[in-house]
């Protein structure tokens, strides 16, 4: 196919526009953010770069100041630490579990495989109520709020689907010079597995950062209150600060975003490969 | 792991002629204890999905045959079916729920077909060689990475029912003048409406990236071929373009399916602080987090939570089933 530049000149226009109206909402929050809060909700001026300042992200990190409020970085904090907890701890845990499952053969591995696949099928949203009866002691902790995500039967299945793709030639020179399953897994397997484990971080992190759910059932005191809880909180505030709101959300979604910029790739795929094998 | 040494020896020799079976008899020493390395590596992933999966699962099954009250000094009592009766049928108690499916069901009936359709008609668009390409992709996939909590204030603000709201003001603008305030959110016939326009939005880029790359899949030569033989754009898409990716598009459609029934986020948000109509809104899984929290109701809203898994079993079910042939691999 030969395109002329006219054709090309008529593409970019038409993505040009289409994609500009369809980030419309991510500018408006952008502008906002940086404009004074009575100037925000203001028509079609909302989007007008007027009174720009740092005066919101200055106010949202230093308006969080007591225990009745918050800290801001204490929501940032408890965002941070459950998430890295959930991404590492899964990916050592469900890779394992693939890789005893997928490499090793052993009687009754496929029967546990199959139990994995049915466990796939119960969404989180189908086991929140009895968890949160289960839990009811635990509320307000750190640990309720990531332990039960660690383990992840769709995890487990990603890696299992790289793992099984390996040519067992790999694991047969490691084996003949001596080392055992651990070794093999731990110094040949993960070190060549890059993809996979890349991936299926950014899709734990992606779906653990925004989590909403568990948080409103199982937290309400302001120091173990991650971010996304804080941002519903925030905005149903009256009356509400709409600056300081767009600031916080800005705050909110930038380290996603800064993974999202450094990653790009491994999203795409994680998020393609996710449902092709889905 | 040295104890592993001599029986990992063995092999060595026999996989010198190239089809030997991968479980030759001089295996079975070492499969022995791959017995007991293989269940220690899938240990805590097991009984973590066990604990945090399995059990609470059959637990919710099991509470919803229980009048269960959090807080309560009463002890649970046996129900039946009591709950799932009150849920379908009791007059005073089925409203809210049946209205919830009743609203889930419009949800997903009007954004799988909607999503879908607009995450090909962008991946089509987007299925060019063009310099910079790459950026509009990046541009449409971009709220995928938000959190919906995030993405729910942004539309709250666009649907504002002041005059000032955004698009109170552009169909101000447009209209010269001539149209009101109206309160896109607290509106009946409109809440479902703005709660599907901002999911819609903040989910297509997701489809559009699966269907991508289904899209890339299908051979250059093919419409290489049906431009030779003149097929018109449209005919090329007819009948190269939908016969090669009908797989991707089914499997697409039942997995927004599922995911519709999901919702919550943006409903739980803009029903607190955002005005949004609760009645008009309210999903299953609404319904069944304002039964176990606000109404401290356990048994009822483990009745909620069974028939929200049924649902998406079925949906699951269908979807694997439909799915298999073609895109699956082995497993």
């Amino acid at each position: 196919m030969t395109t002329t530049p006219l054709r090309r000149l008529l593409d970019h226009l038409v993505l040009g526009l289409l994609a500009f109206v369809f980030v419309l909402p991510v500018l408006y929050l952008l502008v906002g953010s940086f404009k004074p809060s009575d100037e925000v909700l203001n028509g079609l001026s909302g989007f007008l770069p007027t009174h720009l300042s740092l005066d919101n992200y200055t106010a949202v990190l230093n308006s969080f100041d007591s225990d009745a409020t918050g800290y801001f970085w204490r929501f940032m904090g408890v965002s941070v630490l459950v998430a890295t907890v959930v991404v590492f701890g899964g990916l050592i845990v469900n890779s394992m579990a693939a890789y005893g499952l997928t490499r090793l053969r052993w009687r009754g591995r496929g029967a546990v495989f199959a139990v994995l696949l049915l466990l796939m099928l119960v969404p989180f949203e189908a086991v929140a109520v009895p968890l949160f009866y289960l839990f009811n002691e635990q509320r307000n902790t750190l640990y309720i709020q990531a332990v039960p995500f660690i383990a992840n039967a769709f995890s487990v299945y990603q890696f299992a689907t790289f793992f099984r793709a390996i040519p067992p030639s790999i694991e047969e020179a490691a084996r003949i010079d001596g080392a055992g399953p651990w070794r093999t897994f731990f110094a040949i397997i993960v070190p060549m597995s890059k993809p996979v484990f890349a991936s299926v971080a950014i899709l734990t992190f992606l779906t653990q950062w925004g989590s909403f759910l568990w948080p409103v059932l199982m937290v309400s005191d302001p120091s173990v209150r991650p971010l996304p809880l804080e941002m519903s909180v925030f905005q149903g505030q009256q009356p509400v600060d709409w600056g300081q709101v767009l600031a916080f959300g800005v705050l909110l979604v930038l380290p996603v975003l800064i993974v999202f910029a450094f990653f790009q790739r491994w999203f795409v795929q994680g998020v393609a490969g996710s449902a092709v094998k889905g | 792991m040295t104890t592993v040494e001599p029986a990992a020896a063995v092999p060595s020799g026999r996989h010198q002629s190239p089809p030997a079976p991968k479980d030759g008899p001089a295996r079975t020493a070492r499969k022995n204890r791959d017995w007991v390395h293989g269940l220690l590596m899938s240990a805590p992933a097991l009984g973590g999905l066990i604990a945090f999966v399995g059990v609470p699962f059959g637990y919710a099954v099991v509470l919803s045959f229980y009048n269960v009250r959090l807080g309560s000094p009463l002890e649970p009592t046996f129900f039946g079916l009591e709950q799932y009766r009150r849920l379908f049928t009791d007059p005073d108690l089925s409203g809210p729920f049946l209205r919830a499916l009743l609203n889930n069901l419009t949800f997903a009936v009007v954004v799988v077909p909607l999503q879908t359709g607009l995450a090909l008609a962008l991946a089509i668009l987007l299925n060019r060689k063009l310099k910079a390409i790459g950026l509009y992709r990046s541009l449409f996939f971009l709220p995928v990475v938000f959190p919906m909590a995030l993405v729910a204030v942004i539309w709250r603000l666009i649907l504002a029912r002041s005059g000032d709201g955004l698009l109170n003001s552009a169909l101000h603008a447009v209209s010269f003048g001539n149209w009101g305030a109206f309160d896109w959110l607290g509106d009946g016939l409109t809440a479902m409406a703005s709660v599907i326009v901002l999911s819609v939005w903040q989910g297509v880029g997701f489809q559009m990236v699966i269907l991508l790359a289904g899209l890339q899949q299908i051979p250059g030569e093919l419409y290489e071929a049906a431009q030779l033989d003149r097929a018109s754009r449209w005919q090329q898409f007819r009948h190269v373009t939908l016969p090669g990716i009908s797989g991707t598009l089914v499997f697409v459609a039942l997995l927004t399916s599922v995911l519709s029934f999901r919702v919550f986020d943006q409903v739980y948000v803009l029903v607190h602080g955002g005005g949004l109509d609760e009645d008009a809104t309210r999903t299953v899984m609404y319904q069944a987090v304002t039964t176990a929290f606000d109404q401290n109701n356990i048994g009822q809203a483990s009745a909620i939570t069974v028939v929200f898994f049924l649902i998406v079993v079925v949906l699951t079910l269908i979807q694997r089933r439909v799915v298999r042939p073609g895109t699956e691999d082995r497993s």
